[in-house]
């Protein structure tokens, strides 16, 4: 189990590595970026699930099935969308390269 | 089967914990250029790691519904992601980051009715049972669940206008005289009837909790103006991040703990960065200080210019700067403004792209235009390095931007945009600006470059009228 001050620890360390990853980050990464973290945050799918698991009376289901549906959204819309921009960064360099060789 | 169910609690324990530490590297790998790319996958395969436990903790119920919502969501949220054009890809991100929102959301008040079914098991203090644990906790965890509703209610509401807003469904900013006062009041007072759900945990509240919640991230966002979108979808993002963190604790998931955390704090930062790089305080984008005035009109008068003349002036030009702005996003423009540069490089003109912090809608996204027709890096400057050169720059081809050019920035302090880091077109030689029409920019503001001497106007949808500058140079 997880205490108050164990989760304060937490809290705490995975608040100052968050600063700490972005506070030196390109321009030209800002959006693809805020796209990858809203697809980690899509974590919360693991929560509807769980939450869904456990869910008794049909207005909890209604609610968990919500939830699931959301999460799920989040996530796999959030990976999709990210991919398909960072995708545009990698045929580049290696067109750059080619272009180099001639 | 004894020694399955000895293991399986270290397995999915060990799952969730590779998952946290799966989504710091991609975090990482994912600030970094070089690594952008592969800093998704890892990211992903903890996302896949995490889900895959899910499915393995025991007494979980409801599996067809469970699966039923999470493939049906999947698949559309994945069709959805992949057909969508890359110049509409900021309104996905609010639209997803607003399903997450709301998904927490949604887990909080699950968890605040469940214990109002649980209450008579639990002595005072400790009313909350969360379903998972079937341990009874503290009024903590009921405040964490409270919160997390109240922030990924806001998301929810907030992102899905951010949506209707960038989508060009909403195309007003609402607002009313007072209206702060009437947002703060309301805003307050949902969050002390929230608290107040521990001391009496009425159903009837949550209700009106949950709805009034719900009802505060329209308020809160319909007032502000398109050209504020980007800091607030990553405003947004940020608050996503701190729901899912609190819902986390409440379910005592790490993995949920920590994700959540990382982004809420990652997601902050990267909002100042945007709203510094506007010159804007958090503070004005939400509470709108911009937008009334439009400040002093300007005397003279905008000069067209022909496409034909445009591109003849930009063929025997030394040096061609480009400032692509939003009204190249919207037209798609970008392939085309790559073969009008490729033509005007092989005359020899020496050709760059400017782009200015919050071009578009949000920061970057210029820069992923561009790589997707095709343009090379190393002829895409940011503001700093390419500010100074504009005085040496013969031609500075405006496509579809406005404030971010706008010279008022500089020299008016009466301006609602004074202060604001600007390209410095103004400094050309000369300067050519597509545009649409002869209105105003986002910000309501006029544009003193406009109505500078050495200035011309090129009017049109910009996909056409590159089109018409590609025509003119083939044919020189």
């Amino acid at each position: 189990m997880i205490d108050g001050f164990i989760a304060l620890y937490i809290f705490a360390l995975a608040a100052i590595l968050g600063f700490e990853i972005i506070s030196k980050v390109p321009v030209v990464l800002h959006t693809p970026l805020m796209s990858g973290s809203n697809f980690i945050h899509g974590i919360v799918l693991v929560g509807a699930m769980i939450a869904l698991g456990h869910a008794d009376t049909t207005l909890e289901k209604v609610f968990g099935f919500i939830a699931v549906f959301l999460g799920a959204g989040n996530a796999a819309g959030g990976y999709v969308v990210t991919e398909r921009m960072l995708e545009m960064f990698k045929p580049r360099v290696k067109k750059q390269d080619a272009q180099g060789d001639k | 089967m004894d020694f399955i169910n000895e293991y399986l609690p270290y397995v999915i324990k060990g799952s969730y914990f590779l998952a946290a530490i799966l989504f710091i590297t991609g975090l990482r790998r994912m600030s970094a250029p070089g690594t952008a790319r592969g800093g998704i996958v890892w990211a992903g395969f903890g996302m896949l790691i995490a889900t895959v436990a899910t499915f393995l903790l025991p007494d979980m119920h409801n599996m067809v519904l469970i699966i039923a919502a999470l493939v049906s969501s999947t698949v559309l949220a994945w069709v959805s992601g992949k057909k969508v054009a890359m110049t509409d890809m900021p309104q996905m991100v609010a639209l997803y980051n607003g399903m997450g929102g709301g998904s927490a959301a949604f887990i909080g008040v699950m968890a605040l009715f469940n214990a109002v079914d649980h209450m008579g098991a639990c002595s005072a203090g400790t009313i909350v049972d969360t379903g998972t644990s079937h341990d009874c906790l503290s009024g903590v965890s009921m405040i964490f669940a409270i919160i997390g509703v109240y922030i990924g209610a806001i998301s929810l509401t907030g992102s899905l206008v951010a949506f209707g807003k960038l989508q060009g469904w909403i195309d007003k900013r609402f607002t009313f005289p007072g209206q702060n006062l009437f947002n703060g009041i309301v805003g307050i007072g949902t969050l002390v009837l929230g608290l107040y759900l521990t001391q009496d945990l009425n159903p009837n509240y949550i209700w009106i909790f949950f709805g009034l919640s719900l009802l505060l991230g329209l308020l809160m966002t319909l007032p502000i103006g398109g050209a504020d979108m980007p800091v607030v979808i990553s405003l947004y993002n940020a608050f996503t991040g701190l729901a899912v963190s609190f819902e986390g604790f409440v379910l005592q998931n790490e993995a949920m703990i920590i994700a959540g955390m990382l982004v809420g704090a990652a997601g902050t930062m990267l909002t100042q960065h945007m709203a510094k790089a506007m010159n804007r305080s958090l503070g004005s984008v939400l509470f709108g200080s911009m937008g009334g005035s439009g400040g002093a009109a300007i005397d003279g008068e905008m000069k067209e210019i022909e496409a034909q003349d445009a591109s003849i002036q930009m063929a025997f030009a030394d040096r061609v700067i480009v400032i692509p702005g939003y009204g190249m996003a919207v037209a798609q423009a970008q392939h085309k403004l790559w073969e009008m540069t490729q033509l005007l490089l092989d005359r020899g003109v020496d050709v760059k792209f400017a782009i200015h912090p919050v071009a578009g809608r949000m920061p970057g996204h210029m820069n992923v235009l561009l790589a997707e027709a095709g343009v090379p890096y190393d002829l895409i400057e940011d503001m700093e390095d390419i500010n100074s050169q504009f005085s040496q720059t013969d031609v500075a081809l405006v496509i579809g931007a406005n404030d971010v050019v706008n010279p008022v920035a500089k020299n008016d302090p009466e301006s609602p945009i004074y202060g604001m880091p600007i390209l410095n077109v103004d400094e050309a030689k000369n300067s050519i600006v597509i545009k649409r029409g002869k209105g105003t920019g986002f910000a309501g503001i006029q544009n003193a470059l406009f109505f500078a001497e050495n200035n011309k106007m090129l009017y049109g949808d910009a996909q056409d009228a590159i089109g018409k500058l590609v025509s003119g140079l083939k044919a020189l």
